[in-house]
């Protein structure tokens, strides 16, 4: 629902009659029209998947990575303006060594997001800062077992079973309700995030895509990485079918 | 990376200016432009190492000396580093815990990059010699000797690689290196029998001959060493263990027979 916020857009400082903050409210239409990030909490992992939309064909395949490892056990989707988005990994990263630093131990995910959120939303406090365009899916695996995170431009962090972001998050979102993530296993949920993503994928709209997955689970020992090559084309093949089974009813 | 300057500059990575405090030694006021010498406190013996067949072989006692007190006896002076290193250290050790924090973080970036690389053993020796080089110039070292022995793949296929780099910043390269006394005891033996290709058996016990050496005749040694091994598979540190010994010389039973006194 657009408004328009004549007089009260102008500066990230000022509030509207409503009590909106338009700049903040505009920072996330710039997420909303990213190319779609997804994120789901399986019984034994997270995974992380991002539709990244190719803008020309003389893009080397695998350049510009959407999802940045930001300590051992955690990872960082981006959505969204992605040069924001590497300042936003880089003092996630930041954080995290500082922390380990400090007090000798990893930072637990639910610190991370804080921590990520404080920054984010510091930018929504000066006139002379612009707000993030991006939101962030932060997926990691602590002690307190797998958690998922969104961080969105206004600085507010929820923690969620599934989520998503960019242009196809309604249709994501629809499709991660289906799917009974307590009995997900990841490699069962790598396969499910390839079958959303090529799902949302308008291929009206966008040509090319290039799916960037990864995962923190038991089996990449709570560390978070791409995931391997064979499964990544397993999972491609496997969301390819589906896809065509759904254009053939 | 811009942060790789300041880190030198800052005597080692993310340390914030002005929080260095140098154990034993002055600090100029409002500038903090020279230090002293520090003195080590807390000293581990000689550690020795060796290219073999299959990799690196390394090994030294688990004792630390608090002068001339044998105080800490179950002390692990090798440690892994990544995926294709291990690195050992004589020397003080609470500096040589403070270098495995800044290789904890070097292999921290280095593995969120997550791009199909990693650091080798020439890496972290050239980081290390870097390291202790720059502390060395400002009068501030970390009072170590290190070794650090590992095999990588390069253009040539699997690369063996075992180097040495001490507290004034003097780093080489070589088949075998040893530290402290092991220079004295233990470099003779292996410049004699250390040959290419060595098996991992025919390396623990020229390895062992070596230990032995060094344990009777260096006194801030001990009779407790640990092996570590690294292979293209990874690294392994063996659990401690002690090696027999024989005192049972003639020379040694009677040692005042030849003594000539009233007391």
């Amino acid at each position: 629902m657009s408004s328009i916020g004549t007089g009260y857009d102008l500066s990230v400082t000022t509030f509207s009659p409503d009590g909106r903050v338009f700049q903040v409210e505009y920072a996330t239409k710039a997420v909303d029209n990213s190319g779609t990030v997804v994120g789901i909490k399986c019984k034994d992992g997270i995974v992380l998947g991002v539709e990244k939309l190719v803008t020309s064909k003389m893009i080397l395949e695998g350049s510009n990575r959407r999802i940045h490892s930001v300590y051992h056990h955690s990872g960082l989707a981006v959505a969204g303006l992605a040069a924001d988005g590497r300042q936003i990994v880089s003092r996630a990263k930041s954080e995290a060594a500082s922390y380990e630093k400090v007090y000798g131990e990893p930072i637990s995910v639910k610190d991370l997001a804080d921590r990520v959120a404080s920054y984010v939303h510091l930018c929504t406090l000066y006139w002379w800062l612009r707000p993030f365009g991006c939101g962030v899916i932060l997926g990691g695996y602590d002690r307190d077992g797998p958690q998922l995170y969104i961080i969105e431009p206004s600085g507010v962090s929820y923690k969620y079973f599934g989520a998503a972001l960019g242009k196809g998050r309604q249709a994501a979102k629809t499709e991660i309700e289906k799917l009974k993530l307590s009995e997900l296993t990841c490699r069962e949920g790598i396969v499910e995030v390839a079958k959303i993503i090529y799902g949302v994928h308008d291929e009206a709209k966008d040509k090319a895509f290039e799916l960037e997955l990864s995962w923190i689970c038991d089996e990449s020992k709570r560390q978070h990485q791409k995931v391997p090559n064979e499964l990544l084309e397993q999972a491609k093949a496997a969301a390819q079918a589906a896809l065509e089974e759904m254009d053939a009813d | 990376m811009d942060g790789f300057a300041k880190s030198i500059g800052g005597g080692g990575p993310n340390v914030p200016a002005g929080s260095h405090p140098a154990g034993g030694s002055q600090a100029a006021a409002g500038g903090g432009a020279t230090q002293r010498t520090q003195y080590p406190y807390v000293t581990g013996t000689s550690v020795i190492a060796l290219k073999y067949k299959d990799g690196v072989i390394m090994a030294c006692d688990t004792g630390a000396s608090y002068g001339s007190t044998l105080r800490y006896k179950s002390v692990e002076r090798i440690k892994a580093v990544g995926k294709h290193s291990i690195i050992g250290a004589s020397g003080e050790y609470s500096d040589f815990q403070e270098i495995l924090r800044y290789l904890d973080e070097l292999t921290l970036s280095d593995h969120m990059w997550d791009d199909g690389n990693s650091l080798g053993p020439k890496e972290i020796h050239n980081y290390l010699t870097r390291v202790m080089y720059n502390r060395r110039n400002k009068f501030d070292p970390l009072w170590n000797s290190l070794v650090i022995g590992g095999v990588k793949k390069g253009p040539k296929g699997d690369e063996k690689y075992l180097g040495m780099v001490n507290m004034i910043g003097t780093h080489f390269e070589e088949n075998h290196v040893a530290t402290g006394f092991g220079n004295h005891l233990a470099i003779p033996i292996l410049r004699a029998e250390w040959h290419e290709d060595m098996t991992f058996e025919e390396a623990v016990k020229l390895v062992e001959k070596c230990l032995l050496v060094l344990l009777y005749r260096d006194r801030s040694s001990i009779n407790k060493f640990q092996i570590a091994k690294i292979t293209t598979e990874g690294s392994t540190i063996y659990p401690p263990y002690s090696l027999k010994t024989y005192w049972g010389f003639t020379h040694f039973e009677n040692p005042a027979q030849g003594a000539v006194g009233s007391w």
